[in-house]
């Protein structure tokens, strides 16, 4: 995936308003299979995999003895003994060696990373799903969101899956590798605009969504993420990283979160440091003046007492200050 | 898009055009492309002085920030409001309306001929 096929703003705004499609087979494709399958995801992630509908999808996280975060995955039920997990491509070892080694003790399990086999196409944007559904033999409408299900794009038999990363409605076509370029021209045909890195960036961050690397990483856990209601620690069965995660979910942990905004048309980037008056009190993990809203905005980690709605702070811009308040994410929520 | 060969370049991706004893300064068609879309520029204060190859303002696309180098020592006596008002410009014609910032020079240094920033960009 190129970081843009021609401009980041046109790119961006195809999305908000028309529809784009994104190239995104980098992503990891692992199938679970077996009579075991539910019961091991129940004890490979924080989330309870067996409640899941077949044909339905949730957001997961996989985290460590420690309750961190190794990845954020969506987890998609494709049939009773049959599960699709999709992870960050930088994270496709750990997270394919975690499972592997999580389903040793668990008996009748398959754990195959098929990504090379798979090319992953996101087609978002208000007019997606009805672009989309010129090409394919689904009827998509039966389709709500989180759910997928087999269907032809293009003649190509492919997971339809109506989920993706950019705060639009749309779907995730999960099709054969050697398919990719043949229903990726399809979908330009339809005059849905190819999109690159940046746009897909901008997006997810206006959607006030966490990227690995950025918001997530390995001394992160999900109480600081605000992921806390992704962690189902009522469950009576036990999972990975879930004693740690119950103390940590009686703390009050710090840093944690927050979504920022600021006036004028300077970006507060990652990496530069939240200030309160002459001390640090976070850093800026994702950030960009916002294509859709015109002002600057910024996802970071600040200590707990900063971190309430309404908070004012301060980003150091390679030497110039911006005053920014801490708002309730998302920054952009498309009207349905 | 080829590069003037009426203009004097830096190899920080500067382009200048020289009358008299004032000096016209923007970047690049080559250092456009690489930023992407410009959403913001910084330029120095009309009256601030120039220093050769010392950074006087910044380029903000979408995903980087981008230095504007001095390409020589003099005064600024103008800056592009256009381009402050309408970042995108940058994009749309960086060697035209594009400009960024006239400076009043006291010393010529040695900058690169048209041929030699070909040369350094891979184009031409």
């Amino acid at each position: 995936m190129p970081v843009r096929y021609t401009s980041d703003l046109a790119e961006h705004e195809a999305v908000r308003t028309n529809a784009g499609v994104f190239d995104i087979s980098h992503m990891a494709e692992i199938f679970v299979s077996g009579p075991q399958a539910a019961t091991f995801l129940d004890y490979a992630l924080v989330i309870q995999s067996s409640a899941i509908a077949i044909g339905k999808a949730k957001y997961a996280l996989i985290c460590n003895a420690q309750g961190h975060i190794i990845d954020d995955l969506i987890v998609y039920r494709l049939a009773e003994d049959q599960f699709l997990v999709i992870a960050n491509a930088g994270n496709r070892e750990p997270v394919v060696s975690a499972l592997k080694e999580r389903a040793v003790f668990q008996g009748f399990v398959g754990v195959e990373d098929r990504s090379d086999d798979f090319a992953l196409l996101a087609i978002q944007g208000p007019n997606a799903v009805a672009l989309l559904q010129k090409i394919t033999d689904k009827d998509l409408s039966t389709l709500s969101y989180y759910s997928i299900d087999e269907g032809t794009v293009d003649g190509v038999a492919s997971y339809l899956c109506r989920t993706g990363y950019t705060g639009e409605d749309g779907f995730e076509v999960l099709i054969p590798a050697d398919k990719a370029v043949q229903v990726f021209n399809a979908l330009i045909e339809l005059g849905i605009q190819p999109c690159g890195l940046a746009a897909r960036d901008t997006l997810r961050l206006e959607a006030g969504m966490p990227l690995y690397g950025h918001e997530l990483n390995l001394n992160i856990n999900p109480y600081q993420a605000g992921l806390g209601r992704v962690v189902k620690l009522e469950r009576d069965e036990d999972f990975v990283g879930k004693s740690a995660l119950a103390e940590l979910a009686k703390q009050e942990v710090s840093p944690v979160l927050v979504g920022l905004v600021g006036t004028g048309k300077r970006a507060a980037r990652a990496e530069y440091p939240i200030l309160s008056g002459e001390n640090q009190i976070g850093e800026v993990t994702s950030g960009a003046l916002s294509p859709t809203l015109g002002y600057p905005v910024a996802m970071g980690y600040v200590a707990k007492e900063f971190a309430q709605i309404g908070d004012e702070v301060e980003v150091d811009i390679r030497g110039t200050r911006l005053a920014m308040t801490v708002v309730k994410l998302p920054f952009y929520k498309r009207s349905k | 898009m080829s590069n003037p060969t009426n203009l004097h370049y830096t190899k920080e991706h500067e382009w200048v055009a020289i009358e008299g004893d004032v000096a016209t300064i923007g970047i690049t068609a080559y250092a456009a492309e690489k930023l992407g879309d410009v959403v913001f520029v910084d330029l120095p204060k009309v009256g601030s002085s120039t220093t050769y190859m010392k950074i006087c303002g910044e380029i903000e696309s979408t995903k980087s920030v981008g230095e504007l180098y001095a390409p020589l020592d003099g005064e600024v006596i103008e800056t592009n409001s256009a381009v402050v008002d309408a970042p995108e410009t940058v994009n749309a014609d960086p060697f035209g309306t594009g400009w960024l910032i006239k400076v009043r020079f006291t010393s010529l240094p040695q900058l690169l001929t048209a041929a030699e920033y070909d040369a350094l960009t891979g184009e031409g």
